[in-house]
């Protein structure tokens, strides 16, 4: 039961990661009893599982995901929702009002109209079926203020960092509060514009250079420089 | 131009452009050189010259030709009027229809099409200049493009034609060998699958002939195979490059 690959290595899709008693993790397949590469990306392997970060993805709609959309349609009863995934997500009229909703009565397009953002959450999704959203939670809703990145989905939970490490490293160099839509769309909201800069330059940082050793230390660094730069002046 | 010469191959087996007759002409492949596209990649195949852009998964328009169980998958081969001799109208020809079906039946088995139903993906070809086995440079291209956009795929799609020059069995014809050689057999292969995606044939072969054409084919076909790997890996290489030397210097 051989693995053909170092830790870390970057491989293609098709490449041969192991044969026999192993398990496909995510971002590869089997076939006769060999484990492919699906995508480029960075094999790993966790005890018997084979494990890929890819670098190259989309977003895949999962229940319970947080994640930041734009509207793209106003409907009858409800919104059309991009959430930079293949499949477009629903919103429904009757899930933002509070109270019963009429068409006769309600204008949609006066409470979200095309091009406002909103962080989200997903209620249902299925091979068959749209992902629908709900916006009815604490800290879900309609985008007022900050600004938006958008990092490779696949990059998020290096953002994210170990327990949450890095976000929150993140959120208190910088004073930002920061929402991660896990479709890869990244809501930045801090006092100044400079500090949202800051929180938006290190973000990037970590989407670049997230498959290169030692990130953790590199990004500690730029924080801390930034602070200088922004004490000196 | 149009007069045929005496021999395409000499005494020596030497071909009209300096090959022996199991050369690859020179190839270069670059991923990731359009912006607005989803996934990208150029290639120059000794003189060919060729984009392709991926889009996708993405939702289907128009609706209607959204499968309910896959995903769709759509190519589009088009030459630019500039890309031959004499000016090819911009209008997509007879040929051009083919290629693109051609292209996408040999792409179409490299992708999970089950994974993701209801979604489409493009995947657009255009020829910036030909010079023979263009279909064959633009699946390998395609293939790349496709890669690049993050779609999961069982492996890389890689082209690559034979023929028969003069009584000999050549790789890789360019556009005179094709026109007037005696046979072209061009090849589309899942090298770490082992498994064939296209096989055309125009001309005459004996089966012996004919099997030693498609052999040699995949043999090119592995050889631009370590190509494209390294092309798609290059892209991220290069950051990782510059942030060792930067650790060196440091």
């Amino acid at each position: 039961m051989p693995t053909y690959f170092e830790k870390k290595q970057l491989v293609t899709p098709g490449e041969l990661l192991a044969e026999g008693d192993y398990l496909p993790g995510e971002n590869t397949y089997v076939e006769e009893n060999k484990i492919y590469a699906q995508r480029i990306g960075l094999v790993d392997a966790d005890n018997k599982r084979i494990n890929m970060v890819a670098l190259r993805a989309f977003y895949v709609p999962k229940v319970g995901d947080t994640v930041i959309g734009t509207i793209t349609e106003v409907g009858f009863n409800g919104w059309t929702v991009d959430i930079k995934s293949p499949y477009n997500a629903m919103l429904r009229a009757s899930d933002v009002l509070s109270r019963p909703f009429k068409p006769q009565n309600d204008e949609l397009s006066t409470v979200l109209n095309t091009g406002d953002l909103i962080v989200a959450k997903i209620v249902s999704y299925d091979r068959a079926h749209d992902p629908q959203l709900t916006v009815g939670e604490p800290g879900l809703g309609k985008i007022t203020r900050g600004q938006i990145l958008n990092v490779m989905p696949t990059k998020i939970p290096r953002v994210i960092g170990r327990n949450g490490s890095m976000i929150s490293m993140i959120k208190q160099e910088t004073n930002c509060q920061i929402i991660l839509g896990l479709n890869g769309m990244v809501l930045v909201t801090g006092k100044t514009v400079e500090d949202e800069e800051r929180a938006i330059n290190v973000i990037k940082k970590i989407e670049q250079e997230s498959h290169i050793s030692g990130l953790t230390d590199r990004i500690t660094q730029l924080l801390k420089e930034n602070k200088v730069n922004v004490e000196e002046p | 131009m149009n007069e045929k010469p005496v021999k395409l191959i000499d005494k020596k087996g030497v071909r009209l452009d300096g090959r022996k007759a199991v050369d690859l002409r020179p190839i270069k492949l670059q991923v990731g050189v359009l912006s607005n596209a989803d996934g990208s990649a150029y290639i120059e195949h000794g003189k060919n010259k060729i984009l392709a852009a991926a889009f996708g998964p993405r939702e289907m328009h128009p609706k209607h030709l959204a499968l309910a169980d896959r995903m769709v998958l759509r190519c589009r081969y088009h030459m630019a009027p500039f890309s031959v001799q004499e000016r090819k109208s911009p209008a997509p020809s007879r040929r051009e229809v083919e290629l693109s079906k051609v292209i996408r039946e040999s792409l179409e088995p490299a992708l999970f099409l089950e994974l993701y139903p209801r979604t489409g993906v493009d995947v657009f070809v255009e020829v910036l200049q030909a010079d023979g086995g263009t279909r064959c440079a633009s699946i390998t291209a395609a293939a790349l493009a496709i890669a690049d956009a993050g779609v999961p795929m069982r492996d890389l799609v890689v082209a690559c034609a034979a023929g028969k020059v003069d009584d000999t069995i050549v790789l890789d014809l360019h556009d005179e060998e094709d026109k007037l050689g005696a046979a072209d057999v061009p090849v589309a292969y899942m090298p770490s699958l082992d498994a064939i995606t296209l096989l055309q044939m125009d001309g005459i072969l004996t089966p012996v002939e004919f099997q030693k054409a498609v052999d040699m084919a995949m043999c090119g076909c592995k050889k631009i195979y370590e190509m494209q790997k390294e092309a798609l890996k290059t892209k991220y290489m290069v950051v990782r490059d510059i942030k060792e030397k930067d650790e060196v210097e440091e």
